[in-house]
């Protein structure tokens, strides 16, 4: 029973998680949403292959807003980053991803 | 290169040659001189002089053949070599004796085209001028042998240097080696002789290096660890804080659901929004200018040098130079209605845009412009209404005041950078209901209020005073005919007058101001009477467009109408003192800062009229027309305060900047012995000695 639970709360847990969560961003207010939509699209059509994911971001990044971009997606993962001042956007997403895109030149 | 051998050989071949008939030869000589004796007798003292030993021959004996055989043989050769012979183990004669003899020999560099140098030569041209790969080999072939690890060519060298006979075989093959490559096609040789390459270098621009380095993008460090149970807690703060904020959207309003996401989407936009253009307008203004300056530079030199030395040898007319043009394509189609410089900033100036014809009212614009910056407004601001008038206080460099077409007056504070008047009427606070024509700031009132007056159609004088953040009106005085004096019918009269069109106050007598009305007439007011006029001057015979008081002489104003006419009047006499026909409708008159006698009108047809009564008492000594086309009328004009220039704004929005010649500004000679007085009094005696002349002429007619 117990279980059966847990597995309803996780699944309860997972429906209700599909919102991006910003963590930290200095990014100008619409560069954001536009990069936050990106994420977004980016891990849903790449659900189950992170490292495209991160390549989808990466590229359409660097076409949108200038080459060099950097863009990290896992599930667990730490870091310390140096970036260009208003160019970094970190966020949780599905509620098991954290996604940290940045630019450094 | 190998020099060739050629020498020169007394006998090449082995083969006798033989010559016969040599006695006959000579006795054919002897014979020949006989018969010369015997035909040439001029020549008979010459006698044949003979070698004293030699040999008489009788006739047999002369005649007699003798035979000799030149043979190619050395007479010096051995005869008899013998050499060992290894094979036989014997010494041997050697049958075969070299015979040749060597009488001259010279190295020569010309080789023979067909000789295997002269060939091998010529392949060796042609493929240096050939591919890549040849050109190497030849090069390496007139080197030299050192480097002999590259045995390949080290053969083809060695064999081209040492005496070619040993080597002919190996020669042959390099030949067909270098042959095998396609015929390559003629060049044309350099002549060997007298060839000598030229060539010739210009002087290299010595190279200079210019570096410079901008500041890298500001960078950021930021560290984060991202794993499931953060990501968890994240998420569950994230839903606790929306069910807070959907409860308390649930008592206040349903509806607003989104606002909690909304609300955290902006709490994390932690960024600074600041704009960053804003911060480099101060220098972008200075470049601007600069690059005016640049770009109006020969005007700013004629404006500040430039004068007209043609003056002197006219009489006393002078001229205009046109400097700067004002014009902007956000006041384009709009008239300039008003002109005025500022007090303080004396390079500055304002310009009200609107439209004069009636039928075609628009939009207003109020546009400061600087003499330093001919191409764009310093400072702009748009109305709904077209402007008609404006000014600028004395005191407060920074406030105009502007009159609209609809009725309003509105106050614009130019260190607001907003566009919105700090001040405005509205139909609540007493605005006119007539366009109004005049504005003009006072002297701050009692309580240190600032306050100004405005003159419309509608027949009120108001005046306005800035109480703290509203503006109150008085009327000052409502211009009626019942204190007038006007003949006709009394219900005519109510209909007609009192549209106020111009007025100016004096500069001494406070309270006293002058009213120049629609229907011609001026009205010489006091602040403190409501109802009644000080004195009334039938003026003209059209709406009066301007009046002025002058800016030295107390009793003196001037105006000017559409009936053509400019008029100067003493204020305590009811006749005009001087009147000048212009021909066209005058739009405005100014007088001059520097002069009592002189001022500037402007007619529709685009003419600019300068006066100088102390000069010429009945003409203009300039008439220049100033606008690009015929069809723009000028519409006002303004003096500079300080400097000999002068504004004139046309019905088409632009403003052009004229510099007066020397003979528009003339001041008293300087006489011997006598110093030239300045000042006001000067300046007032100047203008009372005409007004004399004037004043004795009239009484009597």
């Amino acid at each position: 029973m117990g279980e059966a639970e847990g597995k309803k709360d996780e699944a309860d847990y997972k429906r209700l998680q599909t919102f991006p969560l910003v963590r930290h961003s200095d990014m100008p207010e619409e560069m954001r949403v536009e990069t936050m939509e990106l994420c977004v699209t980016a891990c849903e059509k790449f659900s189950n292959n992170n490292e495209s994911a991160a390549k989808m971001i990466k590229e359409t990044m660097d076409k949108k807003f200038g080459s060099s971009w950097h863009v990290v997606i896992g599930e667990g993962f730490g870091f310390e980053i140096t970036h260009e001042v208003k160019n970094l956007l970190y966020l949780y997403f599905g509620g098991t991803l954290a996604v940290c895109v940045w630019k450094c030149s | 290169m190998l020099p060739a051998l050629a020498a020169a050989i007394s006998a090449q071949d082995p083969k006798q040659s033989v010559i016969t008939g040599r006695g006959s030869r000579k006795r054919d000589e002897d014979s020949g001189t006989d018969v010369g004796e015997g035909a040439d007798d001029w020549a008979q003292s010459k006698a044949t002089i003979r070698p004293p030993d030699q040999l008489d021959l009788t006739d047999a004996e002369l005649k007699e053949e003798i035979t000799r055989i030149l043979t190619a043989n050395n007479p010096h050769a051995p005869h008899n070599i013998v050499r060992f012979s290894f094979k036989e183990g014997t010494y041997k004669l050697i049958g075969f004796v070299n015979q040749l003899a060597v009488h001259y020999s010279h190295i020569g560099n010309l080789i023979p085209k067909d000789s295997d140098e002269g060939r091998r030569q010529h392949y060796q041209d042609e493929l240096a001028t050939g591919s890549q790969e040849s050109a190497r080999l030849v090069f390496s072939d007139t080197e030299n042998l050192e480097e002999e690890e590259e045995i390949k060519e080290g053969d083809a060298e060695a064999e081209s240097q040492i005496d070619i006979p040993a080597t002919e075989v190996s020669e042959k093959v390099t030949e067909e080696e270098l042959m095998t490559p396609k015929q390559p096609k003629e060049s044309k040789l350099t002549n060997q002789f007298n060839f000598s390459e030229r060539a010739s270098q210009t002087i290299n621009n010595p190279l200079r290096d210019r570096e410079c380095q901008m500041e890298p993008p500001p960078r950021a460090n930021f560290s984060a660890t991202a794993n499931q149970w953060e990501i968890y807690d994240a998420y569950m703060e994230e839903l606790e804080k929306q069910e807070k904020t959907k409860e308390k959207e649930k008592t206040k309003t349903p509806v607003a659901k989104k606002m909690g996401a909304m609300a955290m989407r902006k709490m994390t936009s932690l960024e600074s929004q600041s704009d960053d253009i804003t911060k480099v307008t101060q220098a972008a203004k200075i470049v601007e200018r600069m690059v005016n300056q640049n770009t109006y530079d020969d005007v700013a030199q004629d404006f500040k040098y430039y004068e007209d030395a043609a003056d002197e040898y006219r009489d006393q007319e002078g001229t205009l130079l046109p400097l700067w043009k004002f014009q902007t394509d956000k006041a384009k189609r709009l008239a300039v209605t008003a002109l005025s410089w500022n007090p303080k900033y004396k390079d500055l100036f304002a310009v009200g845009h609107g439209s004069y014809d009636f039928m075609k009212q628009s939009r207003g614009m109020l546009l400061l412009y600087s003499m330093k910056n001919p191409s764009f407004p310093e400072y702009a601001f748009s109305s709904d209404s077209g402007i008609m008038c404006l000014d600028m206080h004395m005191d407060h460099p920074y406030l105009v005041v502007v009159g609209h077409y609809d009725g309003n007056v509105a106050v614009y504070n130019l260190k607001k950078p907003h566009s919105q008047p700090i001040f405005r009427s509205s139909a609540k606070s007493g605005k006119h209901t007539d366009p109004v024509w005049q504005v003009k700031w006072q002297k701050d009132d009692m309580d240190h209020n600032l306050n100004f007056f405005s003159v419309s159609s509608d027949g009120r004088i108001v005046s306005w005073t800035l109480v703290k953040s509203e503006l109150v009106h008085t009327d000052v005085i409502k211009l009626k005919v019942e204190g007038s004096t006007l003949e006709g019918p009394e219900g005519l009269q109510l209909f007609t007058v009192g549209c106020g069109t111009a007025f100016d106050f004096h500069r001494e007598i406070d309270y006293m101001f002058l009213v120049g009305t629609e229907e011609g007439k001026i009205y010489k007011c006091s602040k403190s009477y409501s109802s009644q006029f000080l004195d009334t001057y039938d003026a003209h015979n059209m709406a009066v467009d301007a009046v002025s008081w002058n800016p030295y002489h107390s009793k003196v104003f001037i105006s000017c109408s559409s009936d053509w006419t400019v008029k100067i009047w003493d204020h305590t006499v009811k006749t005009p003192m001087f009147i000048y026909d212009l021909n066209s409708a005058v739009g405005d008159v100014a007088w001059a800062p520097y002069s009592s006698t002189v001022f500037a009108a402007v007619s529709t047809n685009g003419k600019t009229h300068v006066f100088d009564l102390s000069i010429n008492k009945y003409e203009a000594i300039c008439n220049q027309p100033v606008v690009a086309k015929k069809k723009n009328k000028i519409t006002h004009v303004q003096f500079n305060p300080v400097h000999p220039i002068i504004i004139v704004g046309d019905d088409r929005g632009h403003v052009t900047c004229l510099k007066l010649s020397p003979n528009l500004r003339k001041m008293p000679k300087e006489k011997k012995g006598q110093e030239v007085q300045k000042g006001p009094a000067v300046e007032i005696a100047k203008l009372d000695k005409l007004l004399n002349l004037v004043r004795e002429v009239k009484p009597k007619t």
